[in-house]
């Protein structure tokens, strides 16, 4: 049987993990590398890396976190952040990522989405989508530019026309939630699991091991995605396993 | 010498490195002759498979590779690489692939579900595989183990008898062929942490 994934998130800018609250506010958690290790070895399913510097004259400094990781690290990585076009993907594939995330790029240009898939195939790539609810409503509109614009498009019709263009996974975060440690959006997750059939990540808000459980068990993601919770060593990855294991959830043991 | 077949598709480098970390030296290489100079060759692969099948073509490396596993010498197929040794595919349209395992490459079918919850496609993170026979490949490895996998078609081999491995997803599916010194894995043994690592040692260690 699959397994459902535990995916820490690193967000990284000038070759240091941060982490914010509602993208803001950000707090050192340390090296990349080392984290990415130390993760390693609690039995992380996969890693991301988001690339939080708006400025390309860092990205190199990404380039080389992900090629020092994929050195040490063999697991799936996933990097996002500043992917605009094609050669970008080229350059992270070829510094050891396996899936890269698109984000605001897709909003400006749908279609890369599309050449990138072709290109690449479609399980690497990756589309993520920043989701804030739109108030008093079930509907939430996706924002860009890590967070700041707001675009009037609706997340579950873009969910599935990404699919259509085909997108491997979605990486859905609400910015409702991010680094607010209430839980995921649930009733956002689970739309958006049922309009596609490809896998979903819940992303944004988790701040205990029963929110992990909520993600698979109520809103059917695939993955769940965290971070704070990880980082600052509130839990490991192999405590939120066992706790899952325990609650019928089936997870990757992995034996020290 | 290990020879890693470079045909501009996809994350070559966590094989080669996989290899490094286990103690063996592994050249990442897009000339045909060194892949024929080789004692063992590795043709990995993500992307479509009509676009590996004739990046394979215009590099000249389809003779080569018919070649080395024709000697047998220890050849290794991971994911697109394995399905590229089938008959033919129907990834975007029939392709006909290199024919060294006779059989078919077909999509997960639509609308499938398990426990009531709707099965993704790809197949996308980590499943158990079932040893189905003995293989090298395998050795120190337990049966029932996690690797990961993301792959939305999977290998029907007309010869049960090649299948090594099986996987559940909807259905069971082949997960690894192994005939003679030809071994070829649907997951990624480069992806798969420490199993996956014992996976490439071991490949290593085959003999002519």
């Amino acid at each position: 049987m699959l397994t459902r994934r535990i995916i820490p998130c690193l967000d990284v800018t000038g070759g240091r993990v941060v982490k914010g609250v509602q993208f803001l506010e950000l707090r050192d958690a340390g090296d990349p590398v080392e984290i990415a290790e130390a993760y390693d070895c609690q039995g992380a399913d996969e890693l991301t890396f988001l690339d939080i510097t708006a400025s390309s004259d860092q990205r190199e400094t990404m380039v080389d976190v992900v090629r020092r990781t994929a050195e040490r690290v063999f697991m799936p990585l996933t990097v996002g952040g500043g992917i605009r076009v094609v050669e970008d993907i080229r350059r992270m594939l070829n510094a050891g990522a396996d899936k890269v995330s698109i984000n605001t790029a897709a909003v400006q240009r749908p279609e890369f989405v599309q050449e990138a898939a072709e290109r690449f195939g479609s399980q690497c790539t990756v589309v993520a989508i920043d989701a804030r609810q739109v108030p008093g409503e079930q509907r939430w509109e996706i924002y860009t530019h890590g967070g700041r614009n707001p675009t009037g498009i609706d997340v579950v019709e873009w969910a599935a026309r990404m699919e259509g263009f085909g997108a491997g996974e979605i990486l859905l975060t609400s910015m409702d939630r991010d680094g607010t440690k209430d839980g995921y959006d649930l009733a956002l997750t689970r739309a958006v699991v049922d309009a596609v059939s490809i896998p979903v990540i819940a992303s944004g808000g988790v701040g205990t091991l029963e929110h992990l459980y909520d993600g698979f068990a109520v809103a059917g993601a695939s993955a769940c995605l965290a971070a704070s919770i990880f980082h600052f060593r509130q839990h490991t990855v192999s405590e939120a396993k066992a706790y899952l294991k325990g609650r019928d959830i089936p997870v990757r043991m992995v034996e020290p | 010498m290990i020879a890693i077949i470079d045909y501009g598709m996809g994350n070559l480098r966590s094989v080669q490195k996989g290899f490094e970390r286990v103690g063996c030296q592994a050249l990442v290489t897009s000339d045909p002759q060194r892949i024929l100079e080789a004692d063992h060759v590795v043709l990995p692969g993500v992307g479509a498979f009509r676009d590996c099948i004739r990046n394979l073509e215009q590099g000249d490396f389809v003779e080569p590779i018919l070649k080395v596993i024709a000697e047998g010498r220890p050849f290794l197929g991971i994911c697109l690489g394995l399905q590229l040794l089938f008959s033919e595919s129907e990834e975007f349209g029939l392709h006909q692939g290199l024919g060294v395992i006779p059989g078919r490459v077909v999509r997960f079918p639509e609308g499938m579900t398990e426990a009531g919850q709707k099965l993704p496609v790809p197949h996308m993170g980590w499943n158990q595989i079932s040893f189905q026979k003995p293989s090298p490949l395998f050795a120190g490895v337990t049966d029932n183990s996690n690797v990961y996998f993301v792959h939305s078609y999977y290998v029907k081999p007309d010869d049960p008898s090649v299948v090594a491995a099986t996987s559940s997803y909807g259905l069971e599916f082949c997960a690894a062929i192994q005939r003679d010194n030809l071994v070829a894995t649907q997951f990624h043994p480069e992806k798969s942490q420490a199993i996956g690592l014992q996976m490439l040692k071991n490949f290593a260690e085959m003999k002519d």
